[in-house]
């Protein structure tokens, strides 16, 4: 348990940077991966973790300072990506590949729309149809492009912190 | 027997001998025999010199290879240490011409006094245009600072903290500059977009607009000083039924290539929304 929470710190902390400086450069028209919503997704869909919803609490926080969005658009997205990791990681854990694909999408259009819903309501009017067209769908694109090689790294990670118990 | 040969006939007898030798010799009737024989010398000094330096060779060739593969693997070392150094050299030549630019352009802008910095990230949601520099309130900035480039405005500070900044760029969707055209004195608002493209809006539709127009800060609302470059018209599309005229712009600043910028410290940006009338009840 205490293992899972120290990891989060350099994991997310990483997982921010790489954010920051990398893969948000990497723009489909003008979306961009979620690194953090990926390791999220992929941390809450392992089954002998216990601390899911503190790391989605620690990156919302995280990426809400960075972030010029509100800070509790972050918690409540991530957390609600960890809410839903954790629901499928128990009824859908025998197909671990395509409860992270379901995860990454809605948890990317959930977290996405909330930022259209935050920034239109509160800062600046936003076309719904360009928004969606040129943002929502190539980041959900770009997620779930990223989401296996994120899933293998995260499910290693978690294997080592947390290995199967032997029945002998 | 006895031979009865007296000494000094033996002599003669040998000397006329040598000089019979030497005369043949002279005259050519020996060449076959020196030939042959001089074929037989150089055969087997060849052969020995060939065997002597394959033994050397032998004995010597193995250390030769060690030392080659080692001198190798240290040449290659020294190739990376280089191809490194060539690399990080040609980092700091563009870093060096982007630096001097941005002096080039603090000295022709004297009136402004300026921090440099790197831009270090980008913010996480793709809805923003929003960039982190590495410096915050321990080198001065404060919020509402105006940020350029030696090409042009950039945008503002957003945020501050004690080592680093938040820069919301003029792209940005909620972003608003007062400008004006240089060629007409246009007043109008640039305003950014979700999608990263600028636009001229409240053109009067007397204005006269023309595509090339070079766009410069009119320092209106007092959020950005006057006349720092913007960019250029692209396009315009002016229709009757319209109250104003709206153009494309072409930013003079290229945001995907953002390495370093200039915050402008000693401008103060006004905050004028108490004096914005608001809807009585």
């Amino acid at each position: 348990m205490r293992r899972g929470i120290l990891v989060a710190i350099p994991v997310l902390g990483l997982a921010a940077m790489l954010q920051t400086s990398i893969v948000g450069r990497i723009n489909l028209l003008n979306g961009a991966a979620d690194l953090v919503l990926l390791i999220l997704a992929a941390w809450g869909l392992q089954e002998r973790v216990r601390n899911a919803w503190i790391w989605g609490a620690a990156a919302g926080l995280l990426v809400g300072f960075v972030s010029g969005i509100p800070w509790y658009v972050y918690l409540v997205g991530y957390l609600v990506v960890v809410g839903m990791a954790r629901l499928l990681a128990r009824r859908v854990w025998q197909a671990p590949l395509l409860a992270m694909f379901t995860v990454t999408l809605i948890g990317t259009l959930v977290l996405l729309m909330l930022t259209y819903l935050d920034r239109s309501l509160f800062e600046v009017s936003l076309a719904f149809n360009l928004s969606f067209v040129q943002i929502i769908l190539p980041s959900i694109l770009l997620n779930l492009l990223l989401a296996i090689p994120v899933h293998a790294l995260i499910r290693d990670l978690a294997n080592r912190l947390f290995p199967a118990e032997v029945v002998s | 027997m006895k031979t009865s040969f007296p000494r000094s006939l033996q002599t003669v007898i040998i000397v006329l001998v040598a000089v019979g030798l030497v005369a043949l010799a002279l005259g050519g009737y020996f060449n076959p025999v020196t030939s042959w024989f001089t074929r037989l010398t150089i055969d087997a000094q060849t052969w020995i010199s060939t065997r002597t330096l394959a033994v050397a060779d032998f004995l010597t060739v193995p250390r030769d290879v060690a030392s080659l593969r080692q001198r190798n693997a240290e040449l290659e070392v020294e190739v990376a240490q280089l191809q490194t150094q060539v690399i990080d050299l040609q980092q700091k030549v563009t870093e060096t011409n982007i630096l001097s630019a941005l002096v080039d352009f603090a000295r022709a802008n004297p009136e402004y006094s300026y921090k440099a910095a790197a831009v270090i990230g980008l913010d996480p949601s793709p809805f923003l245009r929003y960039v982190i520099i590495n410096i915050g309130s321990n080198q001065g900035i404060l919020p509402g600072m105006p940020v350029v480039t030696d090409k042009g405005l950039v945008g503002r500070v957003d945020a501050v903290i004690a080592e680093a900044a938040r820069v919301q760029l003029m792209t940005d969707a909620a972003s608003a500059v007062n400008v004006r055209l240089q060629s007409s004195d246009t007043e109008a608002m640039l305003v950014g977009s979700v999608t990263g493209d600028l636009s001229l809006d409240m053109i009067s539709q007397d204005a006269t607009v023309t595509v090339g127009d070079v766009v410069l800060t009119s320092g209106l609302g007092g959020s950005y000083p006057p006349n720092l470059l913007v960019g250029q018209v692209v396009s315009v599309r002016k229709l009757d039924y319209e109250l104003f005229q709206q153009a494309a712009i072409q930013p003079s600043v290229d945001f995907n290539r953002l390495g370093f910028v200039l915050v402008i410290t000693n401008f103060t940006p006004v905050d004028i929304t108490p004096l914005i009338a608001t809807p009585g009840p």
